[in-house]
């Protein structure tokens, strides 16, 4: 499920907090995301593969380094469930008025 | 009343009749069938039930639920899990002069708490507020 594997490529907090670094600060490479995490550069490298998976991330290749940028975008399935439950509820509401209508 | 917020989902409506009334099509299993869905829901704190409709493609139909809390005829809160997706569903009723302020809110949407995600929560809250703000940037 589309849901499921966003939430697991988030789950993480450092992978979350590479993900919102790059939606914030645009595309970075792997040595400056390094610096700014805490963590060793296997370790960025290898949660930038896991978001990449899931489509968060995307890379491109200049020179001798790797940029990575976010992908927004790919959240639109989280965004969707609100909308969804938007409208549900208020379809729901409708039938829970005419539920009460008929009750007594 | 109703925009999509990511944050949490607040309806509110004013209904011309008495709460009591009103806790029973929250609560009774049949008649929460009427305008819900099926169910097994019991109105005990900490009952475990599921909500099901239909299937359609790409999901089972059945949402996981728990009674988290409740106070006759005033407030009913439950868990709502659902393909990976938590949330709470608080339901308040407040009696006015002509009937019952019912408030519906969903809120906490995050991913299910498996172990996995424990001691995340508070990121997970901070985190779906900033998608807020990702989003708006997207169009």
């Amino acid at each position: 499920m589309k849901t499921d594997a966003i939430f697991k490529s988030l789950a993480d907090p450092t992978r979350r907090a590479i993900f919102e670094r790059l939606s914030r600060n645009g595309e970075q490479t792997v040595r400056t995301l390094t610096d700014e995490s805490g963590v060793s550069q296997p370790a960025v490298s290898k949660h930038l593969g896991v978001l990449k998976r899931a489509g968060m991330v995307r890379s491109r290749h200049r020179g001798r380094q790797t940029h990575y940028s976010a992908q927004p975008r790919a959240l639109a399935p989280l965004v969707d469930w609100m909308k969804y439950y938007s409208r549900f509820w208020n379809d729901r509401f409708d039938k829970l008025e005419d539920l009460l209508k008929r009750m007594d | 009343m109703d925009t999509p917020a990511t944050r949490s989902l607040v309806i509110e409506k004013e209904l011309p009749h008495p709460p009591e009334k009103i806790w029973r099509a929250l609560t009774q299993g049949s008649l929460i069938k009427d305008w819900l869905m099926d169910n097994d829901f019991e109105p005990v704190a900490g009952h475990k039930f599921t909500f099901r409709s239909t299937p359609v493609p790409n999901w089972n139909g059945i949402i996981d639920c728990e009674v988290l809390a409740l106070e006759p005829n005033k407030k009913l809160s439950y868990s709502w899990g659902s393909m990976g997706m938590a949330s709470v569903v608080d339901w308040t009723l407040s009696a006015t002069a002509r009937g019952t302020l019912v408030r519906m809110e969903q809120s906490g949407f995050g991913p299910d708490q498996d172990a996995a995600y424990k001691g995340a929560t508070w990121g997970w809250t901070k985190f779906m507020g900033n998608l807020e703000r990702v989003v708006a940037g997207m169009e």
